[in-house]
Protein backbone atom coordinates (compact mmCIF):
# COMPACT_ATOMS: atom_id res chain seq x y z
CA UNK A 1 0.00 0.00 0.00
CA UNK A 2 1.67 3.22 -1.12
CA UNK A 3 2.12 6.16 1.53
CA UNK A 4 0.08 9.02 2.58
CA UNK A 5 2.80 11.19 0.73
CA UNK A 6 2.40 8.77 -2.28
CA UNK A 7 -1.28 8.51 -2.35
CA UNK A 8 -1.46 12.91 -2.26
CA UNK A 9 0.88 13.31 -5.11
CA UNK A 10 -0.90 10.63 -7.05
CA UNK A 11 -4.19 12.14 -6.72
CA UNK A 12 -3.01 15.64 -7.68
CA UNK A 13 -1.18 14.21 -10.65
CA UNK A 14 -4.60 12.13 -11.72
CA UNK A 15 -6.94 15.54 -10.98
CA UNK A 16 -3.99 17.50 -13.52
CA UNK A 17 -5.43 20.74 -12.80
CA UNK A 18 -4.05 22.11 -9.81
CA UNK A 19 -0.26 24.19 -9.13
CA UNK A 20 1.94 21.18 -8.01
CA UNK A 21 1.82 21.31 -4.20
CA UNK A 22 -1.45 22.92 -3.71
CA UNK A 23 -3.17 19.46 -2.53
CA UNK A 24 -1.54 18.56 1.10
CA UNK A 25 -3.13 15.53 3.12
CA UNK A 26 -4.59 18.33 5.60
CA UNK A 27 -6.76 20.61 3.86
CA UNK A 28 -10.05 20.31 3.35
CA UNK A 29 -10.28 19.28 -0.32
CA UNK A 30 -13.81 20.96 -0.90
CA UNK A 31 -12.25 24.18 -0.07
CA UNK A 32 -9.74 24.17 -3.06
CA UNK A 33 -11.10 26.79 -5.07
CA UNK A 34 -11.63 24.57 -8.13
CA UNK A 35 -12.99 21.42 -6.01
CA UNK A 36 -15.98 20.62 -8.19
CA UNK A 37 -17.72 17.32 -9.24
CA UNK A 38 -14.91 16.20 -11.59
CA UNK A 39 -12.61 16.54 -8.90
CA UNK A 40 -14.67 13.75 -6.99
CA UNK A 41 -15.35 11.79 -10.29
CA UNK A 42 -11.34 11.44 -11.68
CA UNK A 43 -10.78 10.40 -7.42
CA UNK A 44 -13.33 8.23 -7.98
CA UNK A 45 -11.83 6.39 -10.90
CA UNK A 46 -8.37 6.93 -9.65
CA UNK A 47 -8.92 4.49 -6.35
CA UNK A 48 -10.89 2.29 -8.35
CA UNK A 49 -8.73 1.78 -10.85
CA UNK A 50 -5.56 1.45 -8.59
CA UNK A 51 -7.02 -0.51 -5.50
CA UNK A 52 -10.07 -1.41 -6.53
CA UNK A 53 -11.84 0.07 -3.37
CA UNK A 54 -15.20 2.10 -4.86
CA UNK A 55 -15.92 4.90 -3.00
CA UNK A 56 -19.13 6.63 -3.28
CA UNK A 57 -20.10 10.16 -3.54
CA UNK A 58 -21.72 9.58 -0.05
CA UNK A 59 -17.81 8.53 0.93
CA UNK A 60 -16.83 11.58 -0.91
CA UNK A 61 -19.48 14.35 1.55
CA UNK A 62 -18.51 12.02 4.84
CA UNK A 63 -14.62 12.37 3.79
CA UNK A 64 -12.89 16.10 4.15
CA UNK A 65 -9.45 15.59 3.72
CA UNK A 66 -6.89 13.14 1.83
CA UNK A 67 -5.87 11.85 4.86
CA UNK A 68 -9.52 10.97 5.41
CA UNK A 69 -9.74 9.83 2.10
CA UNK A 70 -6.48 7.66 2.40
CA UNK A 71 -7.65 6.28 5.82
CA UNK A 72 -10.83 5.15 4.14
CA UNK A 73 -9.18 3.08 1.83
CA UNK A 74 -7.03 1.48 3.76
CA UNK A 75 -9.63 0.02 5.73
CA UNK A 76 -11.84 -1.47 3.10
CA UNK A 77 -8.15 -3.21 1.40
CA UNK B 1 -30.97 -14.49 -15.19
CA UNK B 2 -31.56 -13.12 -18.92
CA UNK B 3 -28.74 -14.35 -20.11
CA UNK B 4 -29.39 -16.08 -23.59
CA UNK B 5 -28.77 -16.78 -27.51
CA UNK B 6 -30.35 -16.35 -30.21
CA UNK B 7 -29.97 -17.42 -33.39
CA UNK B 8 -30.76 -17.17 -37.44
CA UNK B 9 -31.09 -12.96 -36.86
CA UNK B 10 -28.70 -10.94 -38.71
CA UNK B 11 -27.50 -7.10 -38.50
CA UNK B 12 -27.75 -5.90 -42.34
CA UNK B 13 -27.20 -2.37 -42.11
CA UNK B 14 -27.09 0.27 -40.03
CA UNK B 15 -27.84 4.55 -40.21
CA UNK B 16 -27.67 7.45 -38.12
CA UNK B 17 -28.80 11.43 -38.36
CA UNK B 18 -27.48 14.42 -36.46
CA UNK B 19 -29.11 17.85 -36.27
CA UNK B 20 -27.12 19.74 -38.34
CA UNK B 21 -26.81 22.61 -35.64
CA UNK B 22 -23.72 22.00 -32.99
CA UNK B 23 -23.00 23.70 -30.03
CA UNK B 24 -19.62 23.53 -28.36
CA UNK B 25 -18.49 22.74 -24.94
CA UNK B 26 -16.13 25.52 -25.43
CA UNK B 27 -18.81 28.22 -25.88
CA UNK B 28 -20.34 27.04 -22.68
CA UNK B 29 -20.38 29.59 -20.52
CA UNK B 30 -22.00 28.66 -16.98
CA UNK B 31 -18.44 27.30 -16.44
CA UNK B 32 -14.84 29.34 -16.24
CA UNK B 33 -12.21 28.63 -18.62
CA UNK B 34 -10.76 26.12 -16.41
CA UNK B 35 -13.55 24.63 -15.79
CA UNK B 36 -14.57 24.44 -19.20
CA UNK B 37 -10.98 22.61 -20.12
CA UNK B 38 -11.95 20.06 -16.78
CA UNK B 39 -14.96 19.30 -18.43
CA UNK B 40 -13.87 18.46 -21.48
CA UNK B 41 -10.95 16.63 -20.82
CA UNK B 42 -12.75 14.54 -18.05
CA UNK B 43 -15.72 13.71 -19.97
CA UNK B 44 -14.21 13.97 -23.63
CA UNK B 45 -17.12 15.86 -24.75
CA UNK B 46 -15.90 18.51 -27.12
CA UNK B 47 -19.58 19.46 -29.10
CA UNK B 48 -22.60 18.03 -29.35
CA UNK B 49 -25.36 18.49 -32.05
CA UNK B 50 -28.85 19.69 -30.73
CA UNK B 51 -32.20 19.61 -32.77
CA UNK B 52 -34.17 23.05 -33.73
CA UNK B 53 -37.64 24.02 -34.92
CA UNK B 54 -39.22 21.26 -32.44
CA UNK B 55 -37.18 18.26 -34.59
CA UNK B 56 -38.39 14.86 -32.92
CA UNK B 57 -36.20 11.67 -32.39
CA UNK B 58 -38.22 10.37 -34.88
CA UNK B 59 -37.83 12.59 -37.48
CA UNK B 60 -33.79 11.90 -37.16
CA UNK B 61 -34.97 7.90 -36.91
CA UNK B 62 -36.94 8.43 -39.94
CA UNK B 63 -34.40 9.77 -42.32
CA UNK B 64 -31.80 7.34 -41.23
CA UNK B 65 -34.52 4.83 -42.01
CA UNK B 66 -35.42 5.88 -45.26
CA UNK B 67 -31.74 6.29 -45.97
CA UNK B 68 -30.99 3.01 -44.80
CA UNK B 69 -33.45 1.04 -46.63
CA UNK B 70 -32.18 3.03 -49.99
CA UNK B 71 -28.74 1.81 -49.39
CA UNK B 72 -30.17 -1.78 -48.80
CA UNK B 73 -32.30 -1.69 -51.37
CA UNK B 74 -35.03 -3.13 -49.67
CA UNK B 75 -38.75 -2.12 -50.46
CA UNK B 76 -40.78 -0.80 -47.14
CA UNK B 77 -43.58 -3.40 -48.05
CA UNK B 78 -40.91 -6.12 -47.19
CA UNK B 79 -40.71 -5.00 -43.29
CA UNK B 80 -43.00 -6.68 -41.05
CA UNK B 81 -41.51 -5.50 -37.89
CA UNK B 82 -40.95 -1.98 -36.33
CA UNK B 83 -39.58 -0.99 -32.74
CA UNK B 84 -38.68 2.41 -31.78
CA UNK B 85 -36.54 3.17 -28.21
CA UNK B 86 -36.57 6.54 -26.90
CA UNK B 87 -37.61 8.63 -23.86
CA UNK B 88 -38.38 11.77 -26.09
CA UNK B 89 -41.53 9.84 -28.17
CA UNK B 90 -43.75 12.18 -30.28
CA UNK B 91 -46.71 12.08 -27.99
CA UNK B 92 -47.23 10.40 -24.81
CA UNK B 93 -49.50 8.21 -26.75
CA UNK B 94 -50.24 7.12 -29.34
CA UNK B 95 -46.96 4.95 -29.53
CA UNK B 96 -44.33 6.79 -32.06
CA UNK B 97 -43.17 3.70 -34.13
CA UNK B 98 -46.86 3.47 -35.32
CA UNK B 99 -46.20 6.69 -36.77
CA UNK B 100 -43.38 5.41 -38.60
CA UNK B 101 -45.16 2.54 -39.58
CA UNK B 102 -47.42 4.81 -41.74
CA UNK B 103 -44.40 7.44 -42.15
CA UNK B 104 -42.71 4.90 -43.57
CA UNK B 105 -45.01 3.52 -45.74
CA UNK B 106 -44.75 -0.05 -43.83
CA UNK B 107 -47.88 -2.32 -44.37
CA UNK B 108 -50.60 -2.83 -42.02
CA UNK B 109 -49.62 -6.29 -41.49
CA UNK B 110 -46.25 -5.45 -39.81
CA UNK B 111 -45.93 -5.37 -36.30
CA UNK B 112 -45.21 -1.98 -34.43
CA UNK B 113 -44.60 -0.81 -30.74
CA UNK B 114 -41.95 1.14 -28.39
CA UNK B 115 -39.92 0.20 -25.65
CA UNK B 116 -39.17 3.18 -22.94
CA UNK B 117 -35.70 2.55 -22.42
CA UNK B 118 -32.55 4.84 -22.92
CA UNK B 119 -28.68 4.54 -22.01
CA UNK B 120 -29.11 0.42 -22.57
CA UNK B 121 -32.26 1.12 -25.15
CA UNK B 122 -30.05 -0.47 -28.05
CA UNK B 123 -29.15 -3.21 -26.26
CA UNK B 124 -32.50 -4.16 -24.88
CA UNK B 125 -33.97 -3.34 -28.57
CA UNK B 126 -32.04 -5.92 -30.58
CA UNK B 127 -32.68 -8.37 -27.40
CA UNK B 128 -36.02 -7.98 -28.38
CA UNK B 129 -36.82 -7.45 -32.45
CA UNK B 130 -34.08 -10.46 -32.61
CA UNK B 131 -35.67 -12.96 -29.91
CA UNK B 132 -39.41 -12.03 -32.36
CA UNK B 133 -37.97 -12.67 -35.48
CA UNK B 134 -36.05 -16.02 -34.47
CA UNK B 135 -39.12 -17.40 -32.86
CA UNK B 136 -41.97 -15.77 -35.42
CA UNK B 137 -39.38 -16.37 -38.55
CA UNK B 138 -40.03 -12.64 -39.32
CA UNK B 139 -38.11 -11.95 -42.62
CA UNK B 140 -37.17 -8.28 -42.10
CA UNK B 141 -37.03 -5.74 -39.35
CA UNK B 142 -36.32 -1.70 -38.41
CA UNK B 143 -34.91 -1.11 -34.78
CA UNK B 144 -35.48 2.65 -34.29
CA UNK B 145 -33.32 4.24 -31.41
CA UNK B 146 -32.68 7.46 -30.21
CA UNK B 147 -33.45 10.42 -28.29
CA UNK B 148 -33.77 14.12 -28.04
CA UNK B 149 -32.40 15.04 -25.06
CA UNK B 150 -31.87 18.46 -25.68
CA UNK B 151 -35.55 18.82 -25.10
CA UNK B 152 -35.45 18.33 -21.46
CA UNK B 153 -32.41 19.53 -20.13
CA UNK B 154 -32.39 23.14 -18.81
CA UNK B 155 -29.50 25.50 -20.20
CA UNK B 156 -28.61 26.62 -16.88
CA UNK B 157 -27.57 23.35 -15.38
CA UNK B 158 -23.81 22.34 -15.99
CA UNK B 159 -24.32 19.29 -14.51
CA UNK B 160 -26.63 18.22 -17.24
CA UNK B 161 -26.55 20.00 -20.41
CA UNK B 162 -22.89 19.95 -21.66
CA UNK B 163 -23.08 16.27 -21.66
CA UNK B 164 -26.17 15.66 -23.98
CA UNK B 165 -26.46 15.41 -27.87
CA UNK B 166 -29.61 14.79 -30.14
CA UNK B 167 -29.54 11.78 -32.74
CA UNK B 168 -31.49 9.11 -34.25
CA UNK B 169 -30.55 5.86 -35.59
CA UNK B 170 -32.17 3.22 -37.84
CA UNK B 171 -30.83 -1.04 -37.66
CA UNK B 172 -31.84 -2.98 -40.19
CA UNK B 173 -32.27 -7.03 -39.06
CA UNK B 174 -32.70 -10.34 -41.42
CA UNK B 175 -33.48 -13.55 -40.72
CA UNK B 176 -30.48 -15.76 -42.23
CA UNK B 177 -30.48 -19.55 -41.14
CA UNK B 178 -27.11 -20.12 -39.90
CA UNK B 179 -25.38 -16.43 -39.27
CA UNK B 180 -23.39 -16.35 -36.14
CA UNK B 181 -25.79 -15.99 -32.75
CA UNK B 182 -25.94 -12.94 -31.20
CA UNK B 183 -25.71 -13.43 -27.19
CA UNK B 184 -27.39 -11.15 -24.44
CA UNK B 185 -27.08 -10.57 -20.99
CA UNK B 186 -29.44 -7.85 -19.49
CA UNK B 187 -30.13 -6.04 -16.12
CA UNK B 188 -32.25 -4.04 -14.39
CA UNK B 189 -32.10 -2.38 -11.30
CA UNK B 190 -35.30 0.20 -10.00
CA UNK B 191 -33.53 1.08 -6.57
CA UNK B 192 -31.32 3.56 -8.54
CA UNK B 193 -34.19 4.77 -10.23
CA UNK B 194 -33.62 8.89 -9.30
CA UNK B 195 -30.20 8.32 -10.73
CA UNK B 196 -31.78 9.50 -13.68
CA UNK B 197 -34.92 11.55 -13.54
CA UNK B 198 -37.58 13.99 -15.36
CA UNK B 199 -39.81 13.99 -11.73
CA UNK B 200 -43.08 15.49 -13.06
CA UNK B 201 -45.08 14.79 -16.30
CA UNK B 202 -46.46 11.34 -15.38
CA UNK B 203 -48.78 9.82 -13.48
CA UNK B 204 -47.12 9.53 -10.10
CA UNK B 205 -46.42 13.49 -10.21
CA UNK B 206 -48.89 14.98 -12.75
CA UNK B 207 -48.16 18.32 -14.35
CA UNK B 208 -48.83 21.44 -11.92
CA UNK B 209 -48.02 24.69 -12.15
CA UNK B 210 -45.07 24.26 -9.63
CA UNK B 211 -43.54 21.96 -12.27
CA UNK B 212 -42.37 24.54 -14.51
CA UNK B 213 -40.71 26.47 -11.43
CA UNK B 214 -36.95 26.97 -11.32
CA UNK B 215 -34.95 26.11 -8.64
CA UNK B 216 -31.26 27.14 -8.28
CA UNK B 217 -29.97 23.83 -6.59
CA UNK B 218 -26.81 24.64 -6.05
CA UNK B 219 -24.06 27.30 -8.04
CA UNK B 220 -24.84 26.62 -12.08
CA UNK B 221 -27.50 24.16 -11.43
CA UNK B 222 -30.76 25.52 -12.07
CA UNK B 223 -34.01 23.44 -12.97
CA UNK B 224 -37.15 22.59 -12.86
CA UNK B 225 -39.36 19.17 -12.31
CA UNK B 226 -39.74 19.09 -16.00
CA UNK B 227 -36.20 18.73 -16.98
CA UNK B 228 -34.04 16.01 -16.50
CA UNK B 229 -32.07 15.14 -13.28
CA UNK B 230 -28.99 13.26 -13.34
CA UNK B 231 -27.04 12.62 -10.59
CA UNK B 232 -23.32 11.55 -11.67
CA UNK B 233 -21.69 10.69 -9.40
CA UNK B 234 -24.26 7.68 -8.80
CA UNK B 235 -23.89 6.71 -12.17
CA UNK B 236 -20.68 6.87 -12.50
CA UNK B 237 -20.79 4.57 -8.99
CA UNK B 238 -23.16 2.15 -11.00
CA UNK B 239 -21.43 1.99 -14.30
CA UNK B 240 -17.96 1.24 -12.20
CA UNK B 241 -19.45 -1.54 -10.28
CA UNK B 242 -21.84 -3.11 -12.82
CA UNK B 243 -20.66 -3.36 -16.04
CA UNK B 244 -17.78 -5.03 -16.35
CA UNK B 245 -19.40 -7.80 -14.38
CA UNK B 246 -22.18 -7.78 -16.61
CA UNK B 247 -19.57 -8.23 -19.63
CA UNK B 248 -17.39 -11.00 -17.63
CA UNK B 249 -20.72 -13.16 -17.01
CA UNK B 250 -21.47 -13.26 -20.66
CA UNK B 251 -18.58 -14.05 -21.87
CA UNK B 252 -18.60 -16.72 -19.71
CA UNK B 253 -21.95 -17.84 -20.78
CA UNK B 254 -21.06 -18.10 -24.34
CA UNK B 255 -17.65 -19.55 -24.04
CA UNK B 256 -15.63 -16.68 -25.21
CA UNK B 257 -12.44 -15.18 -24.43
CA UNK B 258 -12.37 -11.47 -24.77
CA UNK B 259 -9.53 -11.23 -26.85
CA UNK B 260 -11.37 -12.70 -29.64
CA UNK B 261 -12.79 -9.72 -30.09
CA UNK B 262 -12.16 -6.76 -32.81
CA UNK B 263 -14.26 -3.87 -31.35
CA UNK B 264 -15.72 -2.75 -28.11
CA UNK B 265 -18.81 -0.63 -28.34
CA UNK B 266 -20.14 1.09 -25.19
CA UNK B 267 -22.21 3.43 -24.63
CA UNK B 268 -21.27 6.68 -24.89
CA UNK B 269 -21.66 8.29 -21.87
CA UNK B 270 -18.14 9.56 -20.09
CA UNK B 271 -14.75 8.96 -21.25
CA UNK B 272 -13.07 8.66 -17.82
CA UNK B 273 -16.18 6.47 -16.96
CA UNK B 274 -15.65 4.11 -20.16
CA UNK B 275 -11.84 4.29 -19.65
CA UNK B 276 -12.40 2.89 -16.22
CA UNK B 277 -14.20 0.28 -17.98
CA UNK B 278 -12.16 -0.48 -20.43
CA UNK B 279 -8.90 -0.41 -18.55
CA UNK B 280 -11.30 -2.83 -15.83
CA UNK B 281 -11.84 -5.67 -18.84
CA UNK B 282 -8.06 -5.17 -20.06
CA UNK B 283 -9.19 -4.01 -23.69
CA UNK B 284 -6.87 -2.43 -25.99
CA UNK B 285 -7.45 0.96 -26.79
CA UNK B 286 -7.50 0.79 -30.32
CA UNK B 287 -10.20 -1.55 -30.02
CA UNK B 288 -12.51 1.24 -28.76
CA UNK B 289 -13.77 3.91 -30.97
CA UNK B 290 -15.55 7.01 -29.17
CA UNK B 291 -17.61 9.15 -30.90
CA UNK B 292 -18.23 11.20 -27.76
CA UNK B 293 -15.97 13.87 -28.47
CA UNK B 294 -17.92 14.63 -31.51
CA UNK B 295 -22.17 13.76 -30.50
CA UNK B 296 -21.78 14.09 -26.63
CA UNK B 297 -24.12 11.23 -25.09
CA UNK B 298 -26.87 10.73 -27.90
CA UNK B 299 -28.76 8.05 -25.19
CA UNK B 300 -30.06 4.56 -26.84
CA UNK B 301 -28.27 6.37 -30.40
CA UNK B 302 -24.78 6.37 -29.18
CA UNK B 303 -24.00 2.15 -29.58
CA UNK B 304 -25.08 2.57 -33.43
CA UNK B 305 -23.74 6.14 -34.10
CA UNK B 306 -20.51 4.73 -33.20
CA UNK B 307 -20.78 2.06 -35.32
CA UNK B 308 -21.51 4.28 -38.22
CA UNK B 309 -19.38 7.17 -37.18
CA UNK B 310 -16.11 4.96 -36.06
CA UNK B 311 -16.25 1.58 -37.70
CA UNK B 312 -18.32 1.89 -40.74
CA UNK B 313 -14.86 0.85 -43.17
CA UNK B 314 -14.25 -1.69 -40.53
CA UNK B 315 -16.78 -3.28 -40.37
CA UNK B 316 -18.01 -3.59 -44.12
CA UNK B 317 -15.88 -6.93 -45.41
CA UNK B 318 -15.43 -10.21 -43.28
CA UNK B 319 -16.96 -11.14 -40.10
CA UNK B 320 -16.15 -8.92 -37.17
CA UNK B 321 -16.90 -9.53 -33.64
CA UNK B 322 -17.95 -6.97 -31.27
CA UNK B 323 -18.96 -6.39 -27.78
CA UNK B 324 -21.75 -3.87 -27.18
CA UNK B 325 -22.64 -2.29 -23.62
CA UNK B 326 -25.24 0.31 -22.94
CA UNK B 327 -25.82 1.10 -19.13
CA UNK B 328 -27.93 4.15 -17.26
CA UNK B 329 -30.82 5.30 -16.72
CA UNK B 330 -33.34 3.20 -15.05
CA UNK B 331 -31.10 1.64 -14.21
CA UNK B 332 -30.93 -0.01 -16.68
CA UNK B 333 -27.85 -2.51 -18.30
CA UNK B 334 -27.14 -5.08 -21.36
CA UNK B 335 -24.10 -6.28 -22.75
CA UNK B 336 -24.32 -8.01 -26.51
CA UNK B 337 -21.79 -10.41 -28.06
CA UNK B 338 -22.62 -9.84 -31.91
CA UNK B 339 -21.13 -11.08 -34.88
CA UNK B 340 -20.84 -8.26 -38.06
CA UNK B 341 -20.24 -9.34 -41.52
CA UNK B 342 -20.82 -7.07 -44.73
CA UNK B 343 -22.43 -4.85 -42.51
CA UNK B 344 -23.99 -1.50 -44.89
CA UNK B 345 -23.36 1.69 -42.85
CA UNK B 346 -24.66 4.81 -44.44
CA UNK B 347 -22.66 8.31 -43.78
CA UNK B 348 -23.78 10.12 -40.05
CA UNK B 349 -26.75 12.24 -41.66
CA UNK B 350 -27.62 15.40 -40.84
CA UNK B 351 -30.85 16.87 -40.74
CA UNK B 352 -32.00 20.72 -40.65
Amino acid sequence: MMTLEEFVKNVELEIDDLPPGTLTAEINYRDLETWSSMYALIIIAYVDSTFSVMLTGEDLRNCNTVKDLYNLINSRL
Amino acid sequence: MALFTINNVIISGISACVPKNEELNSDYNLLTENEKNLLIKTTGIERRRIAQNNTTTSDLCYTSAVALLKKLNWDSSEIDLIIFVSQSPDYYLPATSILLQDRLKLPKTAMAFDINLGCSGYVYGLSVISSLMATAKIKKALLLSGDVSSFSINKKDKSAYPLFGDAGTATALSYKEGCEPIHYNLQSDGGGYEAIIITDGGVRNPINKDSFEETEIEKGITRSKINLKLEGMDIFNFSLREVAPNINNLLSFANKEINSFDFFVMHQANKLMNESIRKKLKIDAEKVPYSLDKYGNTSSASIPLTIVSELKEKLKGEKKNLIISGFGVGLSWASALICTENLICTQVLEYE
